[in-house]
């Protein structure tokens, strides 16, 4: 299997608003949110990122999505650079977080077609693909009602799949489970699954380990921006459970940072 | 066009044209408009005018024969008064409209009175209470009767006896009425269009955490922009419409008897269509200058905010347009976006614009915008302004 995902010495660091130092009661003026972060994931895995809050997971994968620019460092999906070719990278993504909202107001019809034409997808597959995803997420009874009277649930399930209107080879996914109840979880864990068996590459953010046990075939373990561990779920608990392993993890780097 | 920026366009209308809210607050000022003036034109009506059969109180202290024959024939019966003070005192109370005080043998001393001799000329004093509609009308109506007669004793000559010796046109007043108010109202209405859409469109995004949905696909920024500022200009349009209709509908009811016989079926057709080229430019530069400031806030409150020192900037253009006596003849002045708005359409209304100064107006806006298009392309690629904190 080849690495379709390469991610070389990403760094990121953000100038923090005056509001912002009050708000976390901090008088220092940058934080570096991501350092010098390196992986690869391979076609047709799912990736996890592991990590408490604020270690950086989000900020990573925006990175990736080319929706900010790492300060230095670079990634290659598919072999195309995302600070140097980032419209390339939009088409061979898809990426989906909490953060990124849909319109209030449209249906979840309107929006999948709007977000095909953005992607320009042809008419024929998009119709096709809107019809299979709606079915499989039991969209089509709501493909007419305005996104604001959904569920969250059910918005979650649309995000997904107006996320996926172009069939993007690596799916970007923050938190996927976030906010949702078992059954929608359970509905969009399997999803992802499906994605993998279909060769395509994931790769999902959490702070859930069960989430990982669960779904991901390899995982980082990112610690204050940095990547303190990256290897296969069974290479990383050997055998012991993943909360115990991360616990053991987090105190050797916390003791290597004092 | 590209189909990318027709798609969000049509986004962007679908939003506007979907939202019964939205739709509202687009076209509320018209309405408003429409309402108040009508209000305070029937509220200033009954203010100043005097029903026509009123008949006023008149008094008179010593009234001479000679105008007791002229206030009999103008139908203006007066009353001889006894006691000054209290007929003083009535009149500010408003119970008596008009006092006259003759001097006594007042028409033995007209005939007597030589001009240039030196002598203290005969008096007349005229009491009346200015906060009083009926007195202040028959104020006037007297003086004016005593003028007449005063003038009519020296008999030297006449002026304007008789003869309509206004030489203006119809046109010309009705053109420097509408020169002075017009561009003022238009400006305002065209702001108030496109400063209660634009900051919805683009901070509401942005509030929403809608917009970053857009720019993960591989859609241009420069596409976003231009989709977006046609979009928003079309519905800027249709509100400052609404605001105009209201105005013009309202307007002969606000002026009353003032607008009588003012025919706002003055201009011609090349007069509508460069005033239609100077209204889209201007809604051009006011979207995108509005959109700028947006994408700058963090929230749609935020950003009306950024927007109100433009606000007060093209309320004063408007108002200098009042000013200027006519619109400029030098180009160079319409260099200057919005300034050259208010000259334009102050030239329209006062039959004095020159094409080219339209043409290099259009040009400027449209170059104006292009610019501001490109600005904020940048800005919605620029993470600081996307995802600030
Ligand atoms: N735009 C920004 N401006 C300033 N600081 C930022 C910005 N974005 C993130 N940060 C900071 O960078 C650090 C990493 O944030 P990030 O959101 O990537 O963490 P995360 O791992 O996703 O955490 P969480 O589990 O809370 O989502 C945090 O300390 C955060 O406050
Ligand atoms: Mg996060």
């Amino acid at each position: 299997m080849s690495d379709i995902l390469e991610v070389r010495d990403l760094t990121k660091t953000f100038r923090l608003s005056a509001k912002q130092q009050k708000l976390e009661r901090t008088k220092q003026k940058l934080r570096v949110a991501v350092n010098g972060l390196s992986f690869t994931a391979r076609e047709g895995e799912i990736f996890g990122l592991l990590g408490p809050n604020g270690a950086g997971k989000t900020t990573t994968l925006r990175m990736l999505a080319t929706l900010i620019r790492p300060d230095s460092g670079d990634t290659f999906v598919d072999g195309k650079s995302i600070v140097r070719e980032p419209d390339q990278v939009r088409r061979r993504i898809g990426f989906l977080t909490s953060e990124l909202k849909l319109e209030d107001c449209f249906t979840p019809n309107y929006l999948y077609d709007f977000f095909s034409e953005l992607h320009q997808v042809d008419r024929a597959v998009r119709i096709a693909r809107k019809e299979d995803i709606f079915t499989r997420f039991g969209i089509d009874r709501f493909a007419e009602v305005k996104v604001a009277d959904l569920s969250t649930g059910m918005k979650q399930k649309v995000s997904l799949a107006v996320s996926l209107v172009h069939d993007p080879e690596i799916i970007i996914f923050d938190e996927p489970t976030n906010g949702l109840d078992v059954l929608t979880a359970r509905v969009v864990t399997d999803f992802l699954e499906e994605l993998r068996d279909r060769g395509r590459t994931v790769i999902v953010s959490t702070h859930i380990f069960s989430l990982v046990e669960k779904l991901c075939d390899r995982v980082g373990i990112l610690i204050d921006g940095r990547m303190v561990q990256c290897d296969t779920l069974a290479n990383i608990t050997r055998g012991e459970s993943l909360e115990d392993r991360f616990f053991a993890i987090y105190k050797e780097t916390a003791g290597e940072m004092e | 066009m590209r189909s990318s920026v027709f798609t969000i366009m049509k986004k962007e209308l679908a939003r506007f044209f979907g939202d019964r809210r939205l739709m509202v607050s687009i076209l509320m000022p018209g309405i408003l408009i429409y309402v108040v003036y009508t209000f305070m034109g029937s509220a200033m009506g009954d203010l100043f005018s005097v029903d026509e059969d009123y008949v006023p109180t008149i008094q008179a202290a010593a009234l001479p024969d000679s105008i007791a024959a002229l206030t009999q024939a103008a139908g203006l019966p007066t009353e001889p008064c006894q006691d000054i003070q209290a007929a003083k005192e009535e009149v500010t109370a408003q119970e008596l409209d008009l006092l006259l005080v003759f001097s006594e043998e007042f028409d033995r001393e007209v005939a007597a009175y030589e001009a240039g001799s030196g002598q203290a000329a005969p008096n007349v004093e005229v009491y009346y209470n200015s906060a009083s509609a009926a007195s202040q009308t028959a104020y006037m109506t007297v003086t004016s009767l005593l003028d007449a007669y005063e003038s009519g004793l020296a008999n030297k000559f006449d002026v304007n006896a008789g003869v309509d010796c206004d030489l203006a046109t119809e046109e010309d007043t009705a053109g420097s009425i509408f020169a002075m108010l017009l561009p003022m109202l238009l400006m305002t209405f065209l702001y108030s269009g496109c400063s209660s859409v634009a900051p919805e469109s683009i901070a509401g995004e942005k509030e929403r955490g809608t917009i970053a949905t857009m720019l993960i696909t591989p859609i241009r920024r420069g596409d976003i922009a231009v989709g977006k500022i046609l979009a928003l200009a079309i519905v800027a349009l249709l509100s400052g419409a609404s605001s105009a209709l209201g105005t013009i509908l309202a307007l002969p009811r606000l002026m009353g008897g003032a607008m009588e016989g003012i025919s706002t079926n003055i201009y011609s057709m090349r007069d509508y269509l460069l005033l239609a080229v100077v209204i889209l430019s201007t809604v051009l530069v006011l979207v995108t200058v509005i959109s700028i400031l947006s994408a700058f806030a963090k929230t749609v409150k935020e950003a009306q905010s950024y927007a109100t020192p433009l606000m007060v900037l093209v309320m004063l253009l408007g108002v200098s347009g009042m000013f200027g006596g006519g619109a400029s003849r030098n180009l160079a002045v319409y260099c200057i976006p919005l300034y050259n708005s208010v000259q334009c359409m102050s030239g329209v209304f006062s039959f004095t614009v020159m094409p080219a100064a339209v043409a290099v107006t259009a040009g400027v806006n449209g170059a104006f915008t292009l610019l501001g298009v490109f600005v904020l392309a940048k800005m919605f690629n620029s993470e600081k302004i996307i995802f600030s904190r």
